[in-house]
C-alpha cells in the first residue's frame, strides 16, 4: 500500500446541505449550514458559495449562532467536539472537547456560557437513547478546552434538530418525543410531561414529529404525524393545561418555527407549501406552493426578514418577505437513488444524473455546483407518499452532445408498465435541451440498456429491454419539415432470451448485445447478426468495448464471477479471470477500463488495460457494499504525470458513487498541491471577493494607494515593525471581536517584549486599548527605542 | 416555486395521407356539381377565349357551356350518329367534331349548323383538331388512317396510313403547324410532319394507345394506354423516360395543370391521379362515382371538369378566396381595446422605469379544477358532452392524470344514474380505441367495482353494462383472429427469410392481454 499512497480517495463535493437547520446571520448577509463534515457559508443574496469552516473530522450535526457574540458560531459534529468559530474570516476560535457524539445542539441568550447538546446516555451504549444535556463551556486560553462537566438536563429526547425548543427568554426548553412533550423549567428545576393517546383507532397518528416556542408568549407549538399542529398553552401545572389544534397538512409536519416578534408561525411537511400562520388569528393563513420538495427545515433570520427552507432535495430557498422566493441554494440531489448511469455531458462537461423528482441534474464537478435541472417527465408533481410516480430510468447522450435520449417508467401497483421514451435535441439558441419525439411504449417490458451510436455519421439509439428484443431508432430525415424526428428503424431478437446489456464498438462500426449467456455482435450497418460469443455459466451483466489501441477486444462481466475478453479478430477467448466484477467502465480518451469487484461485503477496484496482464492500479476494499455508478470523467487540463500508478488518472477522473450514495474521485497528490496553492491565492485577499470587476479596478487602486502610501511616508520603508513577534502578529492581524479578554493579552504581550528585551537591539511597543460599550476598538501604536527601557502605557477606558 | 403545469395531452398521429401543399391545392375545391349527359361524355374541351367555355361531347350532341352555367348555353345537335371530339379553335370561333358517321363537321360557335362538312374517312372519326396556323384540320378514323384538311376550300391535302389499327387520339403541335401526332391502338405513336410523306419518329407504347399529350414547350409526349402512362423524350428522338403504373384500370385520358407543374391521368377504375412532373411521384387523388372517360382543366386550374361512362358531367370549381377569408373572419374574435390595443405601439422614453408584468399562463377548465384537487369536478369537465365527442384524448388524459394522482376511483365514486350512463356510454365509445384502452380498462374495472352492488336497479345502466360486456367479448375475438394472422405471417416470413429479423406490430400485442382480464370479470 505504500506506493499507493500517492492515490487518494476523496470526498468531492455533493454534501448534504439539508442535513441540518441552516443559520442566517444577524445582518441577513450570510446563510451558514452543516454540510458533510464542514460548515458552509452561503451569501443570501447571490446564493453563492463563499466558504466553509473546515476542521470537524465527523458528520456536523448542529449550527447555532453564539448568543453572547452574534459574528460567533457553535457548531456540533459527531465527532465529540463543539467548535467555536468566525463565519466572516473562517477562522476556528475554540474547540471544546465534549467525548461523546453529539447529535444537536441548543442554545439560549439567557444560558450564557452554556450550550445544550443532545447525545447518547452513557450507561446505554447500545439501545438508541438520548438525554439532553448542559454542558458549561470553561473560560479559558487554549485552542483546545476539554470540557466534560456535563449535567443532564432531560432524559429520552429525541436526536432529531427541531425536537426541543427555548421557550419563552429561555425560562423553560420544550422536548417531544414519540407520544410525550417535556417541559422543563429552569427556575422550578421541574419538567412536566404530557401525553397524548396513540389514537390510531380514528386514523390519527398522534406522534410528535417537532416543536416550537413562542418567544413572547408562553405558547408551545407541536406538529404531528397526522398533519395536526397543536399549540399547546397554560403548561406550567400538570392539571389546567389547554391546547388548541390547526390543521391542513395532509401529510406529517416535519418543521414548526415561529417568527422572531411571534406573530407568524411558520410550517412545512411533505406537500411542499410553506404555510404561514397568523398567531392569534388562526383561521388566516397565507400559502407558498410549489417550493419543489418536502420541506425538511425552516429557519427564520434574527429580525424576521428572510425565510430558509431546506428540502428533502438538498436545496435551501431563501424567502423574502414571505412571499418571494429570492435565491435557491442547490446541492447535488440524491433523492431516493440514482438509476440512470453516471453520464458526461460532452458539452458542459457536467455529471448528469437523477436530481429532483422527474428531472435530470446538471451537476459541474469542477465547480462543485449544479449547473440547471432539465424537466424531463412534464407532469405536476403530486407531493404525497405512496403515490407511483413517473421516474427517470435511464438517459444517454450522443457523441457530440447534440441529442439526449431519456426514459422514463412508471410501475403501478399489478398494473402493466408505462414507458416513455423521449428524445431531446440540443437547441443553440436556448443553450438547453429541447423535447423532439416522444415515443410512449416504445418497449413492453422494463429498458435495461440504452446507447447512441458513436460514429459521426448516423444518430442512432440502440435500446435493450427485458421483452426480448433490442431495437434500433433513427432520426428519419424529414425534407419538407425543418426537423427530423426519430423512428424506430429495426427490431432484432435472439432466440427470445432477454438482452441485458449493449455496448458500441468505438467506431460506431459494432453493437455488442448480451442476451443472457451469449454475447451477440452486430453490424449496424446491414444489422447482420455477425458472431457469437458465449462463455457459460452465467448470465452476461456488463459488456465493453476496448477503445483505441484495445479496440478489438469485448470484455464482459457475468454474473458467475467471470471476467472475460474476446478477440474480435479471432472471435475467441483472449483470457478470463475469476472476480465478481460488479461494474465496469471504460475510460473513453484512453485505453483504460475500470472494473468493481465486490468481495465479501467490500468493494475493489482495478484499472486495467485489456491488453496487458497486469492492472496498472489496484485499491481493495474501497468502501462498504457494492459500487452501482460510476463514470470517467474528462479532466480541464490534462495531468503530467510520468508515474506509473498515476498514469491513469492524467486524462480523466474516475468518479464513482458508494452504497450511502456518496460522490467519490481519486485524485493524486500533485493535484491536492496544486488545489491547495490556488486556494492559498484566493486566501490572500479575504475581505473582497474577486470577481472580474475587481481584478479590472481593484488592483489598479490597490496599487494607487501603495503609491500614495510611499509618498507621504518616506519613513514607512525603514521603521520595520517587529514582525518576528508571534504575539504581536497575533494582536495585529486578528480581528479585534475575537481576540480574548484583554488581560490574558497583556500578559502575553509583555512576555514577548521580555524575551525580545534579552538582544541587544529591543523593540518596545505600547498598547492603546479603547473599549466601547459594544465592542473593543483597538489601536496599536508602536515605538522604537534604543534604550532597554520598558514602559507601557496601558490605558482602559 | 414553478408554475402548475397543465395536463398533457397526448397528440396522436394521423393516420391516412399526410396534409402537403399538394393536397392542400387541390383540395381547395367546392362540392362538384353534376350535369347528366345523354350518353358516355368522350370529350371535353375548354375555349382559350375569354369567358373559356367549354364544349362536352356525348351520344349525338355537343353541348357548350358557360364557366359558371349548369344549362348550356348552346347545343350542336346536327349528327347523324355519335359526335367525338368536339375541338375549339385557338381564336375559339370555330368548333371541329368527328362523328360515328365518318365526316367530320365545323361549325362556327355562334351559329347552328355546320360550315363544311369533311367527307373521305370511310370509318368514324374519333380524332378531330386544329393546327396551330387554324386553316388546317387534323382527323384520324378508325380506317387507319388519318389526314389534313384545308378549311377555306374544304379538300383534303393529305393522307397517313402508317397505322394498322384504329386512331383513337391524336394532338397538333401548338408552335409549328406542320408537326402532329396520333397514337393507335396498333400500340405506337407516332410524328408526323405536313412537309414529308412519311411519320417522322415511332413509338412503341406496346399497349393500346388511349390518348397523348404534349408539354407546353414541346419537348416531352405523355402517352395513354392500358394501365400505363408513358413519358417520352422527343428531343432525344422519343426515349422513353418513365413509365408510370398508377391505375388498375385503363388510362383513358390525359391534361396537364394550368403552370405545367403537375400531370393529371383519369381512368377507367374512376380515379383522377395527380403526379408532380418533376419526380413523377402520385402527390393526390380524386374519386368519382364511375368511370372516368375524358378530363378538362380550366386555365388557372379554375374548375375540373370530368366525364364519366353514365353520362354525368362533374364540374368542381376551385373556392374563391374571398370565401376562405370569411370562413376564417367568422371564427375570429374581434380584438378587445383594453387588452389587446391598448398601449400596444407605446415607446418607453429614455428614463422610464419599465415594470414587466407577469403573463398570467392560461389554464383550461379541468386544469383549474386539478390544481385546486377538485378531482370530481374535473372529471365532469372532462366528460362534457363536446369535449367527449369531439376530444375524447383530452377526457382520456384527464382520467389517465387522476389516475396517476390515485384519486380515479374517488372520482368515479358517487354518480347518479345519469352521470353514470354518460360515463358507460364514453367507455362503450372508446374503450377499443386501442389509444386509450390502456386507460380505459383500468377505469372500467373502477366502475364496476364501485357499483357493481347498485347493478339491476337500473335499466339504463343495466342495458348498457351488457352492451359493454357484449363490446368487449367482440373485441377479445377479434384480437384472437388477428394474432392467429400474426402467427401465419410469421410462418411465412421465417420460412422466406431464414436469417433476417421482422418486426411485428406491437399494437396489437399489447391490447389483448387487457381486453382479456375485463373479459374475466364477467
Amino acid at each position: 500500500m505504500v506506493e499507493h499512497a500517492e492515490i487518494r480517495m476523496v470526498h468531492r463535493g455533493g454534501s448534504k446541505i439539508n442535513f441540518r437547520e441552516p443559520v442566517i446571520t444577524n445582518d441577513s448577509r450570510f446563510l451558514l449550514c452543516a454540510a458533510g463534515e464542514s460548515v458552509n457559508v452561503y451569501s443570501t443574496s447571490t446564493e453563492e458559495y463563499v466558504h466553509d469552516l473546515q476542521g470537524h473530522t465527523d458528520l456536523v450535526t448542529g449550527v447555532v449562532l453564539n448568543p453572547s457574540n452574534h459574528l460567533q458560531v457553535y457548531s456540533c459534529s459527531a465527532d465529540g467536539t463543539v467548535r467555536l468559530w468566525d463565519f466572516t474570516d473562517a477562522i476556528l476560535i475554540k474547540t471544546f472537547i465534549i467525548g461523546y457524539p453529539i447529535y444537536s445542539i441548543y442554545v439560549s441568550e439567557k444560558h450564557g456560557g452554556v450550550v445544550f447538546l443532545v447525545v447518547p446516555m452513557a450507561d446505554y451504549k447500545s439501545s438508541e437513547l438520548f438525554q439532553l444535556v448542559a454542558v458549561h463551556l470553561p473560560h479559558s486560553g487554549d485552542q483546545e478546552v476539554e470540557a466534560r462537566e456535563l449535567s443532564a438536563v432531560l432524559c429520552d429526547v429525541s436526536p432529531h434538530a427541531g425536537a426541543a425548543s427555548f421557550g419563552r427568554e429561555g425560562e423553560y426548553i420544550a422536548s417531544v418525543k414519540g407520544l410525550q412533550l417535556e417541559v422543563f423549567f429552569f427556575k422550578k428545576q421541574k419538567s412536566y410531561r404530557f401525553s397524548l393517546k396513540s389514537g390510531m383507532k380514528k386514523g390519527a397518528k398522534n406522534a410528535f414529529t417537532c416543536v416550537s416556542c413562542h418567544p413572547k408568549e408562553d405558547c408551545i407549538a407541536t406538529g404531528h404525524e397526522d398533519g395536526k399542529i397543536r399549540m399547546w398553552r397554560n403548561f406550567n401545572q400538570k392539571k389546567e393545561y389547554t391546547y388548541s389544534t390547526l390543521h391542513w397538512h395532509h401529510g406529517a409536519v416535519n418543521t414548526l418555527c415561529f417568527t422572531p416578534e411571534g406573530t407568524n408561525l411558520l410550517s412545512g411537511g411533505i406537500e411542499s407549501v410553506l404555510v404561514h400562520w397568523h398567531y392569534t388569528q388562526e383561521n388566516q393563513k397565507d400559502f407558498l406552493p410549489r417550493l419543489g420538495a418536502a420541506i425538511t427545515h425552516i429557519a427564520v433570520s434574527p429580525d424576521g426578514s428572510l425565510f430558509s427552507t431546506s428540502h428533502s432535495d438538498n436545496k435551501i430557498t431563501i424567502i423574502q418577505s414571505c412571499v418571494k422566493v429570492s435565491a435557491v441554494i442547490q446541492g447535488l440531489v440524491k433523492g431516493d437513488g440514482v438509476w440512470t448511469n453516471l453520464i458526461i455531458d460532452p458539452r458542459s462537461k457536467a455529471l448528469v444524473l437523477n436530481g429532483k423528482p422527474g428531472h435530470l441534474q446538471f451537476y459541474s464537478l469542477h465547480r462543485d455546483k449544479q449547473l440547471y435541472n432539465l424537466e424531463i417527465v412534464q407532469q405536476e408533481y403530486i407531493h404525497e407518499e405512496g403515490l407511483d410516480q413517473f421516474e427517470v430510468v435511464n438517459a444517454a447522450f450522443d457523441a457530440r452532445g447534440n441529442w439526449l435520449a431519456t426514459v422514463e417508467e412508471r410501475r403501478k401497483k399489478g398494473a402493466e408498465l408505462e414507458i416513455t421514451l423521449k428524445l431531446w435535441a440540443y437547441d443553440e439558441l436556448t443553450q438547453s435541451f429541447v423535447l423532439n419525439t416522444t415515443v410512449t411504449a416504445p418497449h413492453e417490458d422494463q429498458i435495461t440498456a440504452m446507447f447512441f451510436s458513436p460514429s459521426p455519421e448516423t444518430t442512432m439509439l440502440v435500446t435493450t429491454s427485458l421483452d426480448g428484443h433490442f431495437k434500433a431508432w433513427l432520426l428519419a430525415d424529414h425534407s419538407d419539415a425543418n426537423e427530423g424526428f426519430w423512428a424506430c428503424d429495426f427490431v432484432g431478437g435472439y432466440h427470445l432470451l432477454k438482452p441485458g446489456c449493449c455496448s458500441f464498438s468505438a467506431d460506431g462500426s459494432l453493437l455488442s448485445v448480451g442476451f443472457q449467456e451469449v454475447v451477440t455482435v452486430w453490424s449496424p450497418a446491414s444489422w447482420e447478426l455477425l458472431t457469437t460469443l458465449s462463455q457459460p455459466p452465467g448470465a452476461i451483466r456488463d459488456l465493453c468495448f476496448g477503445r483505441l489501441s484495445c479496440s478489438k477486444y469485448l470484455l464482459g462481466a457475468s454474473t458467475k464471477n467471470q471476467l472475460c475478453c474476446w478477440n474480435l479478430l479471432t472471435c475467441s477467448l483472449e483470457w478470463s479471470t475469476p472476480m465478481d466484477v460488479s461494474l465496469l467502465q471504460a475510460d473513453p480518451l484512453s485505453e483504460n477500463m475500470a472494473a468493481f469487484c465486490s468481495q465479501s461485503g467490500s468493494s475493489d477496484l482495478f484499472v486495467f488495460k485489456p491488453s496487458e496482464p497486469r492492472p496498472l492500479y489496484s485499491q481493495k476494499a474501497l468502501c462498504t457494499g457494492k459500487v452501482q455508478h460510476a463514470v470517467f470523467a474528462p479532466r480541464d487540463q490534462m495531468l503530467e504525470s510520468c508515474e506509473e500508478r498515476t498514469q491513469w488518472l492524467n486524462r480523466s477522473q474516475l468518479y464513482f458513487f458508494t452504497q450511502h450514495m456518496d460522490l467519490l474521485t481519486f485524485s493524486t497528490k500533485t493535484e491536492e498541491d496544486r488545489l491547495l496553492a490556488s486556494s492559498k491565492q484566493l486566501m490572500v485577499d479575504d475581505s473582497v471577493a474577486v470577481t472580474p470587476f475587481y481584478l479590472l479596478l481593484g488592483k489598479h487602486r490597490g496599487q494607487q494607494l501603495e503609491k500614495q502610501e510611499a509618498l507621504t511616508n518616506p519613513m514607512a520603508e525603514r521603521t520595520q515593525l517587529p514582525q518576528g513577534s508571534i504575539a504581536i502578529k497575533e494582536l495585529l492581524h486578528t480581528p479585534a471581536h475575537v481576540l480574548p479578554s484583554a488581560s490574558f493579552l497583556c500578559a502575553m504581550f509583555v512576555r514577548s517584549l521580555l524575551i525580545s528585551s534579552s538582544s541587544a537591539r529591543a523593540s518596545l511597543g505600547c498598547i492603546l486599548c479603547q473599549r466601547s460599550s459594544h465592542w473593543m476598538e483597538m489601536e496599536a501604536l508602536v515605538v522604537h527605542t534604543t534604550k532597554k527601557q520598558v514602559s507601557l502605557p496601558v490605558m482602559w477606558s | 416555486m414553478a408554475s402548475f403545469k397543465s395536463t398533457k395531452i397526448p397528440i396522436y398521429p394521423k393516420l391516412g395521407e399526410k396534409v402537403t401543399p399538394d393536397t392542400l391545392y387541390w383540395k381547395n375545391y367546392k362540392a362538384p356539381v353534376q350535369i347528366k349527359e345523354f350518353g358516355a361524355v368522350t370529350s371535353i374541351d375548354f375555349s382559350s377565349l375569354a369567358p373559356h367555355n367549354y364544349a362536352v361531347t356525348a351520344s349525338t350532341r355537343i353541348h357548350i357551356y358557360g364557366p359558371f352555367s349548369t344549362e348550356p348555353v348552346k347545343t350542336f345537335t346536327r349528327f347523324k350518329d355519335t359526335a367525338y371530339s368536339g375541338k375549339f379553335r385557338s381564336d375559339g370561333q370555330l368548333l371541329v367534331a368527328g362523328c360515328e358517321d365518318s365526316m367530320v363537321r365545323l361549325f362556327d360557335v355562334s351559329g347552328k349548323v355546320a360550315l363544311r362538312v369533311f367527307k373521305g374517312h370511310t370509318k368514324g372519326v374519333h380524332v378531330t383538331d386544329f393546327t396551330s396556323d387554324c386553316y388546317h384540320i387534323l382527323t384520324g378514323s378508325d380506317d387507319y388512317t388519318c389526314r389534313l384538311w384545308d378549311i377555306p376550300n374544304s379538300t383534303e391535302l393529305t393522307s397517313y396510313k402508317e397505322h394498322t389499327d384504329y386512331i383513337r387520339c391524336g394532338i397538333t403541335s401548338k408552335l409549328n403547324r406542320d408537326i402532329f401526332i396520333t397514337g393507335s391502338y396498333d400500340h405506337t405513336l407516332r410524328m408526323f410532319d405536313a412537309r414529308v410523306e412519311k411519320s417522322v419518329m415511332t413509338m412503341d407504347h406496346s399497349q393500346p394507345v388511349e390518348s397523348v399529350l404534349l408539354y407546353p414547350s414541346e419537348g416531352l409526349l405523355v402517352s395513354a394506354g392500358g394501365r400505363y402512362v408513358k413519358v417520352w423524350d422527343l428531343l432525344k428522338g422519343g426515349q422513353p423516360l418513365v413509365s408510370l403504373k398508377n391505375h388498375h384500370k385503363t388510362v383513358t385520358c390525359l391534361s396537364l395543370s394550368s403552370n405545367g407543374q403537375r400531370l393529371l391521368s383519369a381512368s377507367l377504375d374512376r380515379h383522377v391521379k395527380i403526379y408532380n412532373t418533376t419526380n413523377y411521384k402520385v402527390v393526390h387523388n380524386f374519386d368519382y362515382a364511375a368511370s372516368i372517360l375524358s378530363l378538362a382543366l380550366a386555365p388557372d386550374d379554375e374548375s375540373i371538369v370530368v366525364g364519366m361512362t353514365n353520362g354525368v358531367l362533374s364540374i368542381k370549381h376551385r373556392k374563391s378566396p374571398e370565401e376562405k377569408r370569411e370562413m376564417a373572419g367568422k371564427q375570429r374574435m374581434q380584438p378587445v381595446y383594453r387588452i389587446f390595443v391598448k398601449g400596444r405601439n407605446y415607446v418607453p422614453k429614455k428614463d422610464d422605469f419599465l415594470v414587466s408584468k407577469p403573463v398570467k399562463s392560461h389554464l383550461a377548465k379541468y386544469d383549474k379544477q386539478l390544481k385546486k384537487f377538485n378531482i370530481s369536478k374535473a372529471l365532469d369537465t372532462a366528460l362534457e358532452s363536446w369535449r367527449r365527442n369531439r376530444k375524447p384524448e383530452i377526457t382520456v388524459a384527464v382520467m389517465k392524470e387522476l389516475d396517476r394522482r390515485g384519486t380515479l376511483k374517488n372520482a368515479l365514486a358517487g354518480r347518479d344514474e345519469q352521470n353514470l350512463s354518460q360515463l358507460l356510454n364514453f367507455l362503450i365509445g372508446n374503450v377499443v380505441d386501442p389509444r386509450f384502452t390502456p386507460v380505459l380498462v383500468t377505469a372500467t374495472e373502477m366502475i364496476l367495482d364501485i357499483y357493481q352492488a347498485v347493478v339491476g336497479q337500473s335499466s339504463v345502466v343495466d342495458r348498457q353494462l351488457v352492451r359493454l360486456q357484449e363490446l368487449v367479448e367482440r373485441e377479445v375475438d377479434y384480437q384472437q383472429d388477428l394474432l392467429e394472422v400474426l402467427g401465419m405471417l410469421d410462418t411465412l416470413f421465417a420460412a422466406s427469410l431464414p436469417r433476417k429479423e421482422y418486426t411485428v406490430p406491437i399494437v396489437i400485442l399489447s391490447i389483448l392481454p387487457k381486453c382479456a382480464l375485463v373479459h374475466q370479470r364477467w
